[in-house]
């Protein structure tokens, strides 16, 4: 029990960001409406950015924007003293090309309704059987 | 369907959280995260780049060739949005004008259409709102502002956090607003389509051509230490300022593709009306 209060009270970040990828992959499943399953598609992606961002914290550490006064440089930078930069970086890229597959897959939702008239999926699936 | 993806979910998410037992605690500085190569560009940024500012430096120069192909990645989200949804030919539909001395709707059938070179009549969407006099001008006074903001959060990107994709994005955003406030055909007169393809793509060509100009150098592709051949600095200004030469080609390429986006997006294609 005291194993279970250490693991979930250290690592309580994982746990509230499985909980929201989850509610994100549940959306993408389940719900009927394209418009819905893409906004689960975005709340899994801002679920694994959050997530990412989250394991290159450091306790105590300030953001990685290295000290410098006017003419001097800094020597002896302690990597500790800093947060881990290199998620950041990565997760950068990751929200660029979330937003971008959001941008594409509107457009397809667009297309879909102009050709079936409607956005729900089973909808859908019948008028694609009977064409 | 419903119980079968709560199954899925809940098995899915157990699984997760049973793996989580072997991550390092919240954290932690010894995470396996931050022991390998993230301590040495903390270390050598400043040294090296002449950038305090480590995302820009890792983003811009020590993993550069990660940032070219996610540059290519949005414009070829405006290349696709562009492609799937526009629409050039005139559609006949109903068109609505208004006769601005008088206020009298006019609605012609049919695709016939007044000739725009008239003063009187403007044409209107088929949801028209009135003109109102505090969103049309504040929106109108604080779009320079937004651009100015935009070009500061670029080439400060150096020393705050900010960068080509962050003021690349309120640049897109002073443009949209615009769009939003006034209707979609204002926006498109100012900042026209042509010019928005053309940006967009001279943003990546920027970004490539910054790398080819170090390879004709002689070194490697987006090395960027190899431009102090040609410009009168040293080598690790010449760092800072291939990485400020590469953000702001991102930045238009960014801008150009956010406006692109809406654009198509919203009017579904035709660009005549907006949200």
């Amino acid at each position: 029990m005291e194993f279970l209060f250490t693991h979930l009270v250290a690592k309580y970040n994982f746990w509230l960001y499985i909980v929201l990828m989850m509610i994100g992959l549940y959306a993408m499943i389940a719900k009927n409406n394209l418009i819905k399953k893409l906004v689960g598609m975005n709340i899994f992606q801002t679920a694994i950015i959050l997530f990412y961002v989250s394991v290159g914290s450091k306790k105590g550490g300030t953001i990685p924007i290295i000290e410098h006064g006017a003419g001097h440089t800094p020597h002896g930078i302690d990597p500790a003293h800093y947060v881990n930069p290199l998620p950041h970086v990565l997760m950068l890229t990751a929200i660029v090309v979330s937003v971008s597959t959001f941008g594409v897959a509107l457009a397809l939702a667009i297309k879909i309704y102009q050709r079936y008239k409607t956005l729900e999926e089973d909808e859908i699936l019948t008028r694609i059987r009977e064409s | 369907m419903k119980k079968l993806a709560l199954l899925i979910v809940i098995l899915s998410g157990g699984l997760l959280l049973y793996a989580t037992k072997d991550f390092p605690p919240w954290g932690d500085p010894h995470s396996p995260a931050s022991m390998h190569v993230s301590p040495r560009y903390l270390m050598k940024s400043l040294e090296e780049t002449g950038v305090p500012n480590v995302v820009t430096s890792i983003l811009a120069d020590y993993r550069g060739y990660d940032t070219m192909f996610e540059t290519t990645v949005i414009f070829c989200a405006g290349i696709a949005c562009f492609m799937l949804l526009r629409k050039f030919e005139a559609q006949s539909k109903d068109v609505y004008y208004r006769h601005i001395p008088t206020g009298i709707t006019i609605h012609v059938k049919g695709g016939k259409q007044i000739p725009p070179t008239s003063k009187e009549f403007e044409k209107i969407d088929a949801i028209w709102t009135p003109y109102d006099l505090i969103i049309n001008t504040v929106s109108r006074f604080l779009v320079p502002f937004i651009q100015l903001f935009a070009l500061y959060v670029i080439a400060h990107g150096h020393h705050s956090p900010g960068g080509g994709f962050q003021g690349g994005v309120i640049l897109g955003a002073s443009i949209i607003v615009v769009a939003i406030a006034f209707n979609l055909r204002t926006a498109i007169k100012r900042f026209g389509e042509k010019i928005d393809g053309i940006m967009s793509a001279l943003g990546v060509f920027i970004y490539s051509g910054i790398g080819a100009i170090c390879v004709l150098l002689g070194a490697e592709f987006l090395n960027y230490g190899t431009l102090a051949r040609i410009l009168p600095v040293s080598k690790i200004m010449a760092r800072s300022h291939g990485i400020l030469g590469v953000e702001i080609g991102v930045g238009i390429a960014v801008m150009a593709v956010m406006v692109c986006i809406y654009n198509n997006v919203a009017s579904e294609g035709k660009h005549d009306e907006g949200l």
